[in-house]
């Protein structure tokens, strides 16, 4: 069988498989999967929430979330430029969202600027030129779907890129993954430990580039900033273990695809956006109710704190005891 | 083959700067095996400059670093050089636990493992490294603490944790970054009859401090640095007045 073959294979029997958990479902929520593209919108959109859950918990906690921005918008140009040469608009996106964050580490390192001008600078102006070329060149509907996804027109060759960049992504952090989570924890160390730490990083950058690229058509290249951020960022207030906070992010952005897809075909919103807020609502939702970083816990503790405070006679005490109840979020600023 | 006569740490003519700002110039010193070196000098004096050129953060503008009479790359990759830094510049607030943190001390030595072992959970991990974990929490008094996530523990507590990554390490080298400062004085006590432990059984201690009794009590060698070498020898010659005073003035 030939590569297509495969391929096409390969797809059909992961949209099979969805289609058994559907099944499961009762009438009224299987319904719209019935249709041929919606169930391809489905597979992507679960593949993309779980790439940008696996990466959102590297990009929250290495503090890459601008980077993320600036790498998501730097692709536009990329897009622009594909389309003008015929080529597949990955590449195009590729090469300018590697391009722009290499030029941001130069400006970084060799200027006085600080990195987040430097970031700023170089994303905004690769998007202005993406518009500019766009503008140009196609219609505004093309421009709206790179910006802001076109999920249930996803193209097989979308598909297949969104595939093959989950494995990848998959792959990495497998094989990579002790000295990736060293480097992410503490770059001193690795450092001192002899790892490659410039490989690393770029071998970072390049991963999300890729995870970008792979999201364009679900989320689009503004919402898919959202999806690299929220995940990983409520995850983080859930628990104190790295596997887990990893599990935890996955499992957030599947079920906002999933989700979000299925509320923006019922209420006929856009799906992108759809997605991206049953993701935040989740970040809300564990940001009241998580059991140890959650507002409602910490001022529970604060209040029964006060209630130990008032009955303790000596007002001496008292001072010291109100203040170790109250969990510090803060991190240090320099790194 | 390292050789048992050679210094641990040699350097000769060593230059070094921050973005133009000079920090070390004209550095030569011989670190002597089997050591306990404090490295003493006020601050900005470029003591910890010298730990990066050790753990190659920062490359010498000019001159030689060199680690068993050998390029320092060569040791950092065999892991023979453990590094405990200063905790101000980590990140508490990462999903880490102390167990785990300890962990990492192990992953450059995990590279010699075969790719089968290194491509599973740490059930299927060598044995040794679980070994060396234990061993290091457990001589910093932490293994009840194993669980805890590094971020709820106190100050004392995180700088053990520290010594302890760096122990499991079982590096011939450990440059340690003022390892009392910010620590009550049970913790330094325990830090410092930890690494008279690991003098004895021959490894080779570097360590920055401002505490100057501590390093009278312990110390086999001082060395002055304010930005230039301003003094090497015995405790008792470097921490008389006269030197103190030199090395304020620089």
């Amino acid at each position: 069988m030939s590569l297509e073959g495969w391929s096409h294979a390969v797809v059909d029997t992961l949209i099979a498989l969805l289609m058994m958990v559907v099944s499961w479902l009762p009438e009224t929520l299987a319904a719209p999967f019935d249709y041929h593209f919606m169930q391809r919108a489905l597979l992507t959109s679960v593949l993309v929430g779980a790439i940008c859950g696996m990466l959102s918990c590297y990009v929250v906690l290495k503090r890459w979330s601008l980077l993320g921005d600036a790498i998501s918008h730097a692709v536009l140009p990329g897009v622009a430029v594909a389309y003008l040469l015929g080529w597949p608009f990955f590449i195009g996106a590729f090469i300018t969202g590697a391009l722009t964050s290499l030029g941001i580490g130069a400006i970084e390192r060799h200027t006085r600027i600080k990195s987040d001008a430097a970031m700023g600078l170089m994303f905004t102006g690769a998007f202005a030129l993406g518009i500019v070329i766009i503008s140009k060149i196609a219609t505004n509907t093309h421009l709206m779907h790179i910006l802001f996804g076109n999920v249930l027109g996803v193209q097989q060759t979308a598909l297949l890129l969104t595939l093959t960049a989950g494995l990848v992504a998959l792959l990495s952090i497998w094989l990579a993954y002790r000295p990736l989570l060293l480097y992410t924890f503490d770059p001193q160390q690795a450092q001192a430990l002899g790892f490659h730490t410039g490989a690393i990083h770029y071998g970072l950058i390049l991963l999300l580039t890729l995870t970008i690229v792979a999201s364009l058509e679900t989320v689009g290249i503004i919402l898919v900033v959202a999806m690299l951020i929220t995940p990983g960022a409520t995850a983080h207030l859930l628990t104190d273990r790295f596997p887990v906070m990893m599990a935890i992010s996955v499992t957030v952005g599947v079920v906002s695809a999933i989700v979000g897809l299925w509320l923006s075909v019922t209420l006929d919103v856009a799906s992108g956006g759809t997605i991206v807020l049953v993701a935040t609502s989740f970040f809300f939702l564990a940001l009241l109710a998580a059991p140890r970083h959650g507002l409602v816990i910490r001022q529970l503790k604060r209040w029964m704190a006060g209630q130990a405070q008032s009955a303790a006679p000596s007002p001496n005490i008292s001072k010291s005891s109100s203040r170790p109840m109250a969990v510090s979020t803060k991190r240090p600023e320099s790194l | 083959m390292i050789r048992s006569d050679c210094p641990a740490i040699e350097a000769r003519g060593l230059y070094a700067a921050y973005q133009d700002q000079p920090v070390l110039s004209d550095v030569s010193l011989s670190l002597p095996q089997g050591e306990w070196t404090a490295i003493i000098g006020p601050n900005g004096a470029g003591k910890s400059t010298l730990f990066n050129l050790l753990i190659g953060n920062l490359v010498p503008l000019r001159g030689e670093l060199r680690v068993f009479n050998e390029p320092v790359a060569l040791h950092r990759r065999a892991g023979h050089i453990a590094y405990m830094a200063q905790r101000e510049n980590m990140e508490w607030d990462f999903p880490i636990s102390v167990r785990e943190t300890v962990m990492t001390g192990r992953f450059g030595l995990m590279r010699a493992d075969p790719l089968w072992r290194r491509l599973l959970p740490r059930r299927w991990w060598h044995p040794s490294h679980m070994a060396a974990i234990d061993a290091a929490l457990e001589a910093v008094d932490m293994t009840a603490f194993a669980k805890r996530p590094i971020g709820a523990l106190s100050g004392g507590q995180k700088k053990r944790v520290l010594l302890a990554r760096a122990l499991a390490q079982q590096a011939r080298i450990l440059l340690l970054d003022e390892p009392l400062a910010g620590v009550d004085s049970p913790s330094e006590s325990l830090i410092l009859d930890v690494l008279d432990r690991e003098r004895q059984s021959g490894r080779t201690v570097v360590m920055v401090t401002h505490d100057l009794p501590s390093t009278r009590r312990y110390a086999d060698q001082v060395l002055l640095i304010n930005r230039v070498v301003v003094g090497a020898g015995s405790p008792a010659d470097m921490l008389d007045n006269a030197m103190l005073a030199r090395l304020a003035l620089g």
